[in-house]
């Protein structure tokens, strides 16, 4: 379809409805655009399902201060860049500008929106584009100084062999390559915060595996996706540009 | 935040779907605690998706939400894992709003909607730290009260419940929150509980089981007699008299996760008299109370647009039978704010042509299958039952639907009912045959599913009399059906395990001695019953030979009619007497017209408590004979044009 507009939207998944699964945030973005009246693109076909591009989920338990979403909706036919309101929220127009403000207001408590984008050309999804994560997490019962120790020990390793049940078959990979970025931040209120980048490719690894490696005996009891990555030109970028139009509160990133 | 919260924070992490412990629904109470308010945690004793959407319990803490004098709280049980943590953790059942401690509430509300979660009310109990006897509870323990259906026996959980509050809670609730405010207001001197469960016995509606004395000869029941003067000999329900009163719940709560019924849900009148004599919940919710038309479509328009559901349900007992039901169809298809992606949901519907033209209305894309509840599998046993469905109104609104595009059909059926022979079970599987057959005129794919259930003969029913099939004779039809049905793969047949039916009929009739039972089930770790990977029924029948109880007794025994009954002493309007006729009338195979288009037969339902219907249309629905028995005649229109209606028209 063309003329479709893609609303690339970055929000934050922090408190206690970091509880809920990557399939309810998909049910509670959903009837949030209902709400707001958002033109959101149907698919064709039997069943038609709104247009949405959620990117890589994240484990239920975990927050996040960098989420993403792709939203493909139907820009106004007067070709200003606006969006007419559907439903209940017909005969209202949208600016982008006025869209972490309404989207926020509708959203549960600890989901807002931090910075929306307007993408001109859809290209790879979320999916595709994203090639690491940078993580904070703290792991109980582990001391910051044996963190700082293990944490050494570790990046000083050429490979780090582990194994991890898929799919009901023990499979065996090298972690090591995955960790770019591993340090310890400090003492929290269970054990020691740490913060990581991992890859997200060719499969997404996780501050959990990492707690087998730093503690085994240790337990993950908080961990934060701080930023996504996409890669361009062998550089780091966040996959919303700095033009994206920033909530007021977004300036200061929560980490 | 309370203290809790950052006690349980860690805990969610180990356990399965954390969701369900952390509350924050869209439309959320924010409940005020002081001490001059009498706090309500009220629990839906199954896990979170199960219980959120119980309209009763939504309905009930809004009500109370909008008192000064209250504030109310809702819990859920806690699966196995979340129990074993917070056992292990030393940390007790909390409020999902606040996640406050559940003994600082001073009444701990139960909502029991079936029988096989009896177990998980102890279990609820003893996480919360309250004793689980009634007569254990000190001055300081919150309040035990129950409501629900499932309360009209309220005998098999009577050593555990405080209070049983019977029939529409809108008014009981408030009534139940005056007698304890004053009581918290009296400081609850030493001693006083009793007096206050004698100051609750005075209010309609409200039983209360340590206010009564059973005595017994062997297995049978020779009184019940009250042991205080405030205690009723009869313990009288409560109605309200006009549902447009209580357009509740205002603020549906919205999950933030999957929940069952995950929709809007408005219900659309309260009772029913269609008359079917297996059915409690038509017995005891009379008479008919219709929402107005006009509140039904404020409460949806508002609502869709609160939270962006894009589903509604119109509920009720019997959604087709609502005066206009078409038009308000009609509307919510038509919304333009709602551009026609709203899906709407019509459960318990007719069995006839006028329920498929209304289906047709709400599928605008996708239909994939219709359900029907024909209920038993010839004329002469649905006359028994007072299922009033001709042959001819199943086959008419099958063929509809097929006819219009629905490949497939699923049909409802009771096996084990009163009188029932084989050629009445194996009448199930001529109907769904025959289904087939004018299904493949339209659609070579056409197929039937049969759900077949075990009939568990309820309380306040005309069948109460009746002994139930045994386990082993409901196997022995089912299996009748599954040899009938093996070489026709086009009716599929699907059953309900006969043991869970023995169960339920154990602790939905025994008496107050089946408390025992439920207890021992429980500590041995019978918990989530209802769940068949959970159920045990080997620890039941274990139970009842340990305590002495004979299921034969309690469950498939033929009671008589002099016999005193473990809920004699309960009254859900209806005449002892009618319903004894009513049994007679139905081994007779005579029919009982519905009431809300016909002359009063005076069952007691609205006569006892100056109510009455409250109905829009003065005459029934056209398009069937169900329950009617008089609007198959030529000359009521039939409004809804359905194409080639075969062997109705």
């Amino acid at each position: 379809m063309t003329g479709n507009s893609i609303l690339r939207i970055r929000y934050s998944k922090l408190g206690k409805i970091r509880f809920t699964s990557h399939r309810d945030v998909a049910r509670i973005w959903e009837r949030t655009l209902r709400r707001v009246g958002i033109p959101v693109v149907f698919s064709e076909g039997f069943s038609p399902r709104p247009r949405l591009g959620f990117g890589l989920a994240l484990p239920t338990g975990y927050e996040s201060a960098g989420e993403y979403l792709d939203i493909i909706a139907s820009p106004s036919s007067e070709g200003d860049g606006m969006f007419d309101g559907v439903g209940y929220a017909s005969g209202r127009r949208f600016d982008v500008d006025q869209l972490p403000d309404l989207l926020s207001r509708a959203l549960p408590e600890g989901i807002d929106v931090q910075a929306v984008e307007v993408l001109t050309t859809r290209g790879e999804s979320l999916q595709e584009q994203v090639v690491r994560c940078g993580w904070a997490f703290e792991i109980a019962g582990l001391d910051p100084h044996l963190a700082r120790e293990r944490v050494k020990e570790v990046l000083d390793l050429l490979s780090l062999p582990t194994t991890r049940e898929h799919k009901g078959a023990v499979r065996t990979d090298d972690l090591r390559p995955a960790i770019t970025r591993l340090v310890v931040v400090g003492p929290g209120d269970w054990g020691t915060w740490l913060e990581a980048d991992l890859s997200a490719k060719p499969r997404v690894v996780r501050p959990s595996e990492l707690v087998q490696v730093l503690a085994p005996d240790g337990e993950l009891v908080h961990a934060r996706r701080t930023h996504q990555w996409k890669e361009q030109a062998g550089a780091h970028q966040e996959p919303i540009s700095c033009d994206a139009t920033l909530a007021p509160h977004a300036m200061v990133r929560v980490l | 935040m309370s203290a809790l919260w950052t006690r349980l924070e860690p805990l969610l992490l180990r356990v399965q779907k954390p969701a369900r412990y952390v509350g924050g629904e869209d439309g959320m109470a924010s409940p005020q605690h002081a001490p001059g308010k009498v706090a309500w945690l009220i629990v839906y004793p199954d896990t979170y998706e199960i219980g959120l959407p119980n309209q009763g319990i939504q309905i009930l803490a809004e009500i109370l939400n909008e008192r000064d004098d209250a504030v109310a709280e809702r819990s859920y049980t806690p699966w196995p894992d979340m129990a074993a943590q917070l056992r292990t953790a030393g940390i007790p059942l909390f409020s999902i709003e606040t996640h406050r401690a559940a003994d600082e509430f001073d009444v701990v509300g139960f909502n029991l909607a079936t029988e096989l979660i009896y177990t998980n009310v102890l279990e609820t109990l003893d996480l919360a730290g309250i004793p689980i006897h009634a007569a254990q509870r000190d001055d300081d323990h919150p309040v035990v009260v129950v409501g629900g259906h499932a309360s009209y026996n309220p005998e098999p959980m009577a050593d555990f419940v405080d209070v049983f509050a019977l029939g529409d809670g809108e008014e009981l609730v408030g009534d139940i929150t005056e007698v304890v405010s004053q009581w918290k207001a009296s400081g609850k001197p030493k001693g006083s509980r009793r007096q206050l469960l004698r100051e609750l016995a005075k209010v309609q509606g409200c039983y209360v089981p340590s206010l009564y004395d059973v005595t017994y000869d062997g297995d049978d029941i020779i009184s019940i007699e009250p042991n205080a003067p405030e205690a009723p000999d009869l313990v009288q329900k409560r109605t309200v008299a006009d549902l447009a009163d209580w357009p509740y719940p205002k603020n549906q709560l919205v999950p933030l996760t999957e929940v069952v019924h995950d929709r809007l849900n408005v219900e659309i009148f309260r009772g029913c008299t269609r008359g079917c004599r297996f059915c409690q919940a038509g017995m005891i919710t009379r008479p008919v109370r219709e929402r107005p038309a006009e509140q039904v479509r404020t409460m949806i328009g508002e609502g869709l647009a609160r939270t962006g559901y894009g589903e509604v349900a119109l509920t009720s007992l019997s959604t087709a039978d609502f005066s206009g039901i078409e038009q308000v169809v009609q509307g919510i298809v038509d919304d333009p704010a709602t551009c026609g992606q709203t899906s709407i949901s019509l459960p318990s519907l007719r069995v006839d042509t006028f329920t498929v033209g209304l289906a047709a209305k709400v599928a605008n894309a996708r239909r994939s299958g219709l359900t029907f509840a024909p209920e038993a599998g010839t004329w002469r046993m649905r006359q028994i039952i007072n299922k009033l469905v001709l042959d001819e109104d199943l086959y008419g609104a099958v063929e509809s639907a097929y006819s219009q595009g629905w490949p497939r059909m699923k049909l409802y059926f009771l096996t084990g009912l009163p009188s029932e022979m084989d050629e009445d079970t194996l009448g199930i599987y001529e109907l769904a045959q025959n289904c087939v057959e004018l299904g493949r005129k339209y659609n070579k794919k056409a197929s039937v599913t049969v759900s077949l259930g075990g009939f568990v003969p309820k309380a306040h029913t005309p069948f109460q009399w009746f002994g139930q099939n045994s386990a082993q004779e409901l196997g022995r039809k089912i299996g009748l059906l599954r040899d009938a049905s093996r070489r026709n793969n086009r009716v599929n047949l699907k059953w309900h395990d006969p043991k869970a039916s023995t169960i339920d009929g154990l602790v939905s009739r025994g008496d107050r001695r089946l408390g025992r039972v439920v207890e021992r089930v429980w500590r041995s770790g019978g918990v989530f019953q209802e769940w068949g990977e959970y159920f045990d029924y080997d620890l039941w029948v274990q139970s009842c030979e340990a305590e002495g109880i004979s299921i034969e007794h309690v469950v498939t025994r033929h009671r008589h009619e002099d016999e005193v009954l473990p809920w004699q002493h309960i009254h859900a309007g209806l005449h002892a007497d009618f319903l004894w006729q009513d049994w007679q009338d139905a081994l007779d195979g005579h029919g009982i017209p519905d009431c809300r288009w016909t002359p009063c037969y005076d069952c007691g339902a609205c006569t006892e408590y100056g109510v009455e219907h409250i109905v829009a249309s003065p005459v029934p629905p056209a398009g069937g004979s169900q329950g009617t028995g008089q609007d198959t005649s030529p000359d009521v229109l039939v409004p809804v044009v359905v194409p080639d209606l075969g062997a109705t028209t």
